[in-house]
């Protein structure tokens, strides 16, 4: 039997805050242990946690550029369950009345465009984090606790089981984290766990409705483990539906050395969160003005910028898809472009000879050696014909590894254009001389054989000659 | 209004022990499930009252927006916030084993 992948993702992305969601204290990453701990966020009895405004805010930017509703009244809940990461014994989250509902993003499939339904955000704490003794839980005798994580702001962002392949799955949670860096609300470095997802995946026969039992995996933190762990999954699935067996519901954790998913087997039966109303913490209203003020604060968002790239410069949907997959290289190429250079060149390098090097060095393009400054200056230089963009990927690589301009760099190597005209006088005769034909075709009223031989007059400066020069030279003598 | 209580049954006590990590020996779940019984048929009470017309109440207290800027403040020191604990290590809490096989 032919079955269909049902994909539904929870993202967890940790909220750029200085501070703790409910308490002040420091949310800096990799502090040491137990450092950033409060009476609030321990978990003491007594103590009263007040909201962190940015908090709010955050999750509010985020529920407008994923296309949200906003709630305008939204609130606090307790949800209950013992683990040793969480010292309260509940998770201050929120139930039923969440900060954002029904919004959705769309991600480019080999099909097309698919649309994926976002059914809520709302806000939380993040939990400890747990040091095993051993090399797993399952072999460990104890564990230790840090909690310098908890109370670290999370929006949830929950969406609808919308997505049928790892690759959909993937490019989905690639756009959740394109939308959240634009907007500046996290970090999104998956390395410190900013940014994970809890996959859930049920298979169905092909063409059917009804949904299978589902298994969730947890915690899944960079692109490739989610397109792994969900394809390892499908299979483990798959041959059990074949063998006529059964799914167990169950959490799985996902191991990216052996390339498997494995149970969990937890001892707790059945999870009941007992959802409460949070006491501590009052409702939060939000009008409509203040919805409005946020929405004009947000900056161009992916979709938007992609097709201004399309429309005003005509990059291909390609081109313009890539570069602004992140704000960082959206405004890179923006910088690029102002500095005057031609909008398709400045892609053409940035996808080129940059993404090229920066991927050979693992750097990201914030940290290029060549700023978009440098860049533009030498992409106008080639547009001016003062180098060709052959002698371009010289100057470019010389950029990479010294801070001189390129004109300098020009200077320096003698790649600086031929613009006496007697030394092109001379070659531009030689080539005449040799190319009979053309010389003939151009006489004849063919004007575009020039273009022949223009090339081999560069060819033989190693594209030294200024352009402009050899055309003007070369319809002088020809129009003699 | 109707009662929503069916009768607690011996299953939802157990239940309840294990999500409450709670011990509750043989010989007292009669008496426990007596008095739960008696306690959510006090509490359902409630449900006499006609609540149709009724918002549901978020919180108790007619107030809403109360927010903090984005300020650290100073934790704890660490010795202080481990004075606690029954057990520790190297500036952890440390905890007993977590998931059983
Ligand atoms: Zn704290």
């Amino acid at each position: 039997m032919k079955y269909e992948a049902v994909i539904g993702l929870e993202i967890h992305s940790e909220l750029k805050t200085n501070t703790k969601i409910f308490c002040g204290c420091a949310t800096t990453f990799g502090a040491e242990q137990n450092t950033h701990v409060c009476p609030v966020c321990l978990g003491l009895p007594g103590v009263l946690p007040v909201v962190n405004r940015r908090v709010v805010e955050f999750a509010i930017k985020a529920g407008i550029a994923l296309n949200c509703t906003i709630n305008k009244f939204s609130k606090f809940d307790r949800k209950n369950y013992y683990y040793p990461d969480l010292p309260k014994n509940f998770q201050t989250s929120q139930y039923d009345l969440p900060i954002a509902e029904h919004g959705y993003v769309d991600i480019e499939t080999e099909q097309g465009k698919k649309r994926i339904r976002i059914t809520r955000i709302h806000m939380e704490e993040d939990a400890g984090k747990l040091v095993h003794s051993g090399t797993t839980i399952k072999d460990s005798a104890a564990s230790n606790v840090d909690y310098n994580r908890t109370g670290v702001p999370l929006i949830e962002i929950v969406s609808e089981p919308d997505m049928s392949t790892p690759q959909e799955a993937r490019a989905y949670m690639e756009k959740i984290k394109s939308i959240l860096e634009y907007i500046d609300v996290s970090n999104c470095r998956m390395e410190e766990g900013n940014l994970r997802a809890d996959l859930n995946i049920s298979l169905r026969p092909a063409g059917t409705k009804e949904l299978g039992t589902k298994a969730e995996m947890k915690n899944i933190n960079s692109f490739k483990a989610v397109e792994d762990a969900l394809t390892y999954e499908i299979e483990r699935q798959e041959e059990i539906l074949e063998d006529g067996g059964h799914i167990v519901q169950e959490t799985r954790t996902w191991d990216p050395n052996r390339g498997v998913t494995l149970s969990m087997r937890t001892k707790e039966t059945a999870q009941d969160y007992r959802y409460m109303p949070e006491p501590d913490l009052v409702p939060i209203i939000t009008t409509d003005e203040e919805i409005e003020a946020y929405r004009k604060g947000l900056p161009e968002l992916p979709d938007a910028r992609q097709a201004r790239l399309e429309e005003k410069f005509g990059l291909s949907s390609y081109d313009a898809g890539i570069i602004t997959s992140s704000r960082d290289m959206a405004e890179y190429f923006d910088a690029v472009v102002a500095e005057g250079a031609d909008p398709k060149l400045a892609a053409n390098w940035m996808m080129g000879d940059l993404s090229k090097n920066l991927n050979s060095e693992g750097k990201e393009i914030k940290d290029s050696p060549v700023d978009a400054k440098r860049l533009g200056k030498m992409i106008q230089l080639i547009e001016k014909g003062t180098i060709s963009s052959k002698i371009g990927k010289e100057v470019f690589k010389t950029m990479w590894e010294s801070p001189d301009d390129p004109e300098k760099i020009i200077k320096d190597k003698g790649l600086v254009q031929i613009t006496d005209t007697k030394e092109i006088e001379a070659i531009v005769d030689s080539v005449i001389a040799a190319n009979p034909k053309p010389v003939a075709d151009y006489k004849s009223g063919n004007k575009k054989a020039i273009g022949a031989l223009v090339g081999q007059i560069m060819k033989q400066t190693r594209g030294k000659a200024n352009p402009q020069l050899v055309n003007q030279l070369l319809a002088q003598k020809l129009d003699q | 209004m109707v009662s929503i209580v069916a009768k607690v049954s011996k299953e939802d006590l157990e239940m309840v022990a294990v999500l409450s990590r709670l011990e509750v020996p043989e010989q007292d779940k009669e008496k426990h499930l007596r008095q739960l019984d008696s306690f959510l048929q006090y509490v359902d009470n409630l449900s006499k009252v006609d609540t149709d017309q009724v918002e549901p109440l978020a919180h108790v207290l007619p107030i809403h927006n109360v927010f903090r800027e984005d300020e650290v403040r100073p934790s704890l020191d660490r010795e202080l916030a481990l004075s606690n604990a029954p057990l520790k290590e190297d500036g952890y809490f440390k905890v007993p084993k977590i998931l059983e096989d």
